[in-house]
C-alpha cells in the first residue's frame, strides 16, 4: 500500500503541475470567428483523416479503385471528340480539350459543394456525438472534390500530350493562384451551405439548379468571346464577372488550351497576365470576406446541430 | 491551482417540437406557428470540478445530467453561461462513435483520435496499447463492420482512454461488456484517478458511483438539487425517487438546509423532520424461507425483508415504505403501508417490522432494498435508508427476461404433457 502511494504520487504531481498552461476550451453560445479559425487550424490533421477517409470508402471494395475517377473525364473527352468534332463539326478545335479544361474546374467545384452540403446531415453520427469544429466536415467535402480533381487533371494532362497542345508558358504560373482562390471560394460556400442544409433540407434540391444554371453562366462548354463580344457590345462584360468561377475557367482555358481564336472567329479574350492576376486577387478577397461571413454564420446555426439532427 | 472544469450559471433551453418542418414549403406554410414546447434542461448550473477528483452526475431519466456532460463536452452549446475547461477532454458519450464501418479497426483508430484532436505521431507511440487494450489481435485490419458489438465497444473505449485525455468524461459506457471488459475498464478508471486525471462520470447506477465517484451532484428537472460524497448523493437520489412527484417543496426545503449548514446536504435530505420526532430505520436484513441457506433466491419464492427501527419517543401515525432497485437504479417494485389500505403505525422506542414477500417473480441480477418512514399528517420523511446488493436473485434457467411468469400451455383445449 504505501508502495503504491509513493509510486503514484509524482505522477500525480506531473499532470497537476501543467494545469497551469494547459490550453482552455470555452464552451459558450458566444464563440468569435478568430477562435473558429484557430480551433479549425488545431484540428488540421482531422481534415487530413476525413479527405483520407473519403476516398477510402469511395473505392473501397471496387477493383478498379481511383480508376473510376479518371474514367469519368476520360469518357468525356472521348464523345465530345467525336460528337462535336466529327458529327456536329464544331468551330472551335481541339474542343475536346477546350472542354476539359473548364469541366474540371467545374466538377471540382460543383462536388465539393454538393457533398459539403449534405455533409453534417451524412454525419449525424459523430455531429452529435464528439466534439469537433464541425466546419472541418464541410471543408473535407471540399478537399476530397479537390483530390478528384487532381486525379482528373492526369486526363487533362493526357490529353493535352496526346493531342501536342503546348500550353502558354506565360499564363502558367497562374494556374496555382487561380486554384488557391477557386478553394477558397468553394470553401466559403461550402461551410455556409452544410449549416443551412441542417435546418432547410430544401438546400440540398435547390443547389442542384443552381448548378445547373450556374454551369451554363460559366463559359464551360462555349467559349468565352461567343457571348463576351456580344456582351460588350452592351457594356454589360462585368456581368460575366460577377461569376468568380468564370475567372477561374478562363485563366486554365488561356494557360492550358492557349487557342485564342482562328479564321471562323475568336475564342478566348487577349488579356494580359497582368489582368488574370488582379482578377483572381479579387477572388480571392471577396472568398476570404464571404469565408469569415460563412464562419460567423456557421456559428450561429452550430449551437442547435445536435438538436436538429 | 485551477478547476478542471468551471461551469458558470450554465442553462440549456430545448425546444421539443411536436412536428418537425425542415423543407422551405412547410416552414413557409407554418410561418411563426410552428409547434413547440419550451424546455429547460439545464437551469442555472454552476460548480467547479477540481483536478485529479471524480465527480459524478447522477439523477433519474431527464434530470440533465446527460445534457450537461455533453455541453461540458462541447457537443452541445449552452444556451447561457459558460463552461471552461482546462485541457485535453476525451468524451466517452457512446463508444466507438465515430467509427466508420468501411474502414478498418486500424484506420477507424486514427480517424477517432483526429476526431479527438490527437495528433498522428502520438497515436503512433500508443498504437500498440490500443490494439493491446481492445483484445483485437489480428482483426485490427479487419473492416469494423464486421466486428461483434463487444469489440466494437472494446476497440471504443481503448482509444478514448489511450489519447491522453485530461479530462474524461464517461456516460454509462462502463456497463457495457462483459465482466472482464468491465473490470479492465475500472482498473483504468482507477489508473487515471492515481494520476490526478479529472474524471466527470454519469450514472444512474448508485452502485458504480458508489465505487468510483469522490462526489457527486444530484441532478433534478435540470436543477441541482444536492451534492455530497458518493454515498450521501446516492441517498439524495433515493430521496427523490421516493417522493416521486413532490420534487419542489422538497428542493425548498434542501435549500434551507443546505444554508442552515453547509456540506452536510447528504445526511441533511433525510432528516427533514423536526428533530425531537423521529424513527430511523435501523437493521434491514432480507431473508428467504424456503432456501434459508443458499445466500440468494430462486424467481418466485417467498422472501422476507425485516427492518429494526427506533423512534424518538412514542409517535403514531408512521407509515413505512418500501422499494425494491435493479442494479441500474431502476425501481423494480414500491409501496407502503398507506398504498395497501393499512392504518397507520404506531412506533415506541423500538420495534421490527417485517415484510413477507409470498413471491417474489424476479429473475436473475441483485437488488437493493429501500426503506423509509413517514408522517401519515403531512408526509414528512423521519428516516430513508438503503441496503445495497441487500440479495440476489439467481433463476434455474427456465425462462429470460424480468419476470418469472408462470405460463401453462393447452393446445386445442388440453394441457400439453410435460416431459417424462
Amino acid at each position: 500500500m504505501l508502495l503504491d502511494q509513493a509510486s503514484s504520487l509524482p505522477e500525480k504531481r506531473m499532470v497537476a503541475s501543467r494545469a497551469e498552461d494547459l490550453p482552455i476550451r470555452v464552451v459558450s453560445p458566444k464563440i468569435g470567428v478568430l477562435t473558429r479559425l484557430g480551433n479549425i487550424w488545431l484540428f488540421r490533421e482531422l481534415l487530413v483523416s476525413l479527405v483520407r477517409k473519403e476516398l477510402r470508402i469511395k473505392y473501397k471494395n471496387s477493383v478498379l479503385g481511383f480508376v473510376w475517377s479518371l474514367l469519368n473525364p476520360a469518357l468525356y473527352l472521348v464523345i465530345y471528340y467525336i460528337v462535336f468534332q466529327k458529327i456536329l463539326k464544331n468551330n472551335v478545335p481541339l474542343f475536346a480539350i477546350f472542354l476539359l479544361c473548364g469541366l474540371l474546374v467545374w466538377n471540382f467545384f460543383s462536388n465539393a459543394l454538393s457533398s459539403a452540403t449534405t455533409t453534417i446531415i451524412n454525419n449525424a453520427g459523430i455531429v452529435k456525438k464528439v466534439a469537433f469544429p464541425r466546419e472541418i466536415l464541410a471543408l473535407a467535402s471540399v478537399g476530397a472534390a479537390f483530390v478528384f480533381f487532381l486525379l482528373q487533371a492526369i486526363v487533362l494532362v493526357l490529353a493535352l500530350l496526346v493531342f501536342q497542345v503546348a500550353p502558354a508558358l506565360s499564363y502558367l504560373w497562374l494556374i496555382p493562384f487561380s486554384l488557391v482562390a477557386l478553394v477558397l471560394f468553394a470553401s466559403a460556400l461550402a461551410v455556409a451551405l452544410s449549416a443551412i442544409n441542417v435546418y432547410l433540407r430544401d438546400t440540398q434540391h435547390l443547389l442542384e439548379l443552381v448548378l445547373l444554371a450556374w454551369f451554363w453562366a460559366t463559359p464551360i462548354v462555349y467559349p468565352f468571346q461567343e457571348l463576351g463580344v456580344r456582351l460588350s457590345q452592351k457594356h454589360l462584360l462585368w456581368l460575366y464577372f460577377v461569376n468568380p468561377v468564370t475567372v477561374i475557367v478562363l485563366t486554365f482555358q488561356r494557360a492550358l488550351y492557349a487557342i485564342l481564336g482562328d479564321a471562323s472567329g475568336p475564342i478566348l479574350p487577349n488579356y494580359s497576365p497582368l489582368w488574370y492576376v488582379v482578377q483572381i486577387l479579387i477572388v480571392i478577397v471577396v472568398s476570404l470576406i464571404l469565408f469569415i461571413g460563412a464562419l460567423a454564420l456557421f456559428g450561429r446555426l452550430e449551437g442547435n446541430f445536435a438538436e436538429e439532427l | 491551482m485551477p478547476a478542471a472544469v468551471e461551469i458558470q450559471d450554465v442553462s440549456k433551453h430545448f425546444r421539443l417540437y411536436h412536428e418537425k418542418y425542415t423543407s422551405l414549403k412547410e416552414r413557409v406554410i407554418h410561418l411563426n406557428k410552428i409547434p413547440f414546447e419550451e424546455f429547460w434542461a439545464l437551469q442555472h448550473i454552476s460548480f467547479d470540478v477540481n483536478w485529479g477528483e471524480t465527480v459524478g452526475l447522477v439523477g433519474h431519466n431527464g434530470s440533465g445530467k446527460s445534457t450537461l456532460l455533453k455541453c461540458i463536452a462541447a457537443i452541445l452549446q449552452p444556451t447561457s453561461g459558460e463552461i471552461r475547461v482546462r485541457g485535453r477532454v476525451a468524451a466517452m458519450l457512446e463508444l466507438g462513435a465515430g467509427f466508420h464501418p468501411e474502414l478498418s479497426g486500424r484506420e477507424n483508430i486514427y480517424l477517432n483520435a483526429a476526431l479527438l484532436g490527437v495528433a498522428k505521431r502520438d497515436i503512433d507511440l500508443r498504437f500498440d496499447d490500443i490494439v493491446e487494450f481492445s483484445e483485437l489481435g489480428p482483426f485490427i485490419d479487419n473492416q469494423v463492420r464486421y466486428y461483434s458489438s463487444g469489440m466494437y465497444t472494446r476497440l471504443g473505449f481503448a482509444v478514448a482512454v489511450n489519447v491522453d485525455p485530461d479530462i474524461l468524461l464517461v456516460d454509462e459506457v462502463l456497463a457495457v461488456g462483459d465482466e472482464n471488459f468491465q473490470r479492465k475498464c475500472f482498473d483504468k478508471v482507477e489508473e487515471f484517478q492515481r494520476e490526478g486525471r479529472t474524471i466527470v462520470f454519469v450514472s444512474h447506477s448508485p452502485e458504480i458511483v458508489r465505487r468510483v465517484c469522490d462526489r457527486a451532484y444530484v441532478l433534478d428537472h435540470g436543477v441541482i438539487v444536492g451534492e455530497g460524497t458518493a454515498p450521501e448523493a446516492i441517498s439524495i437520489l433515493r430521496e427523490y425517487q421516493a417522493r416521486g412527484s413532490g420534487l419542489a417543496s422538497m428542493i425548498a426545503s434542501m435549500q434551507e438546509i443546505e444554508s442552515d449548514s453547509g456540506g452536510q446536504a447528504g445526511r441533511m435530505a433525510m432528516s427533514v423532520a423536526e428533530p425531537e420526532e423521529r424513527v430511523m430505520v435501523g437493521q434491514i436484513s432480507v431473508s428467504f424461507p424456503s432456501t434459508p441457506a443458499a445466500g440468494y433466491l430462486n424467481p418466485g419464492d417467498p422472501m422476507t425483508v425485516t427492518v429494526s427501527y427506533t423512534a424518538t419517543r412514542h409517535i403514531s401515525g408512521v407509515i413505512v415504505g418500501i422499494q425494491l432497485f435493479d442494479q441500474k437504479g431502476d425501481m423494480v417494485f414500491g409501496t407502503d403501508s398507506d398504498l395497501m389500505g393499512l392504518e397507520p403505525l404506531d412506533a415506541d422506542l423500538e420495534g421490527e417490522l417485517e415484510f413477507n414477500f409470498p413471491s417474489v417473480p424476479v429473475t436473475d441480477g441483485l437488488f437493493s432494498v429501500a426503506v423509509g418512514f413517514t408522517s401519515a399528517r403531512d408526509q414528512h420523511i423521519y428516516d430513508w435508508q438503503n441496503q445495497e446488493l441487500a440479495f440476489k436473485v439467481i433463476s434455474n434457467g427456465k425462462s429470460s427476461g424480468y419476470l418469472k411468469l408462470d405460463p401453462r400451455l393447452i393446445q386445442n383445449g388440453s394441457a400439453v404433457p410435460s416431459k417424462a
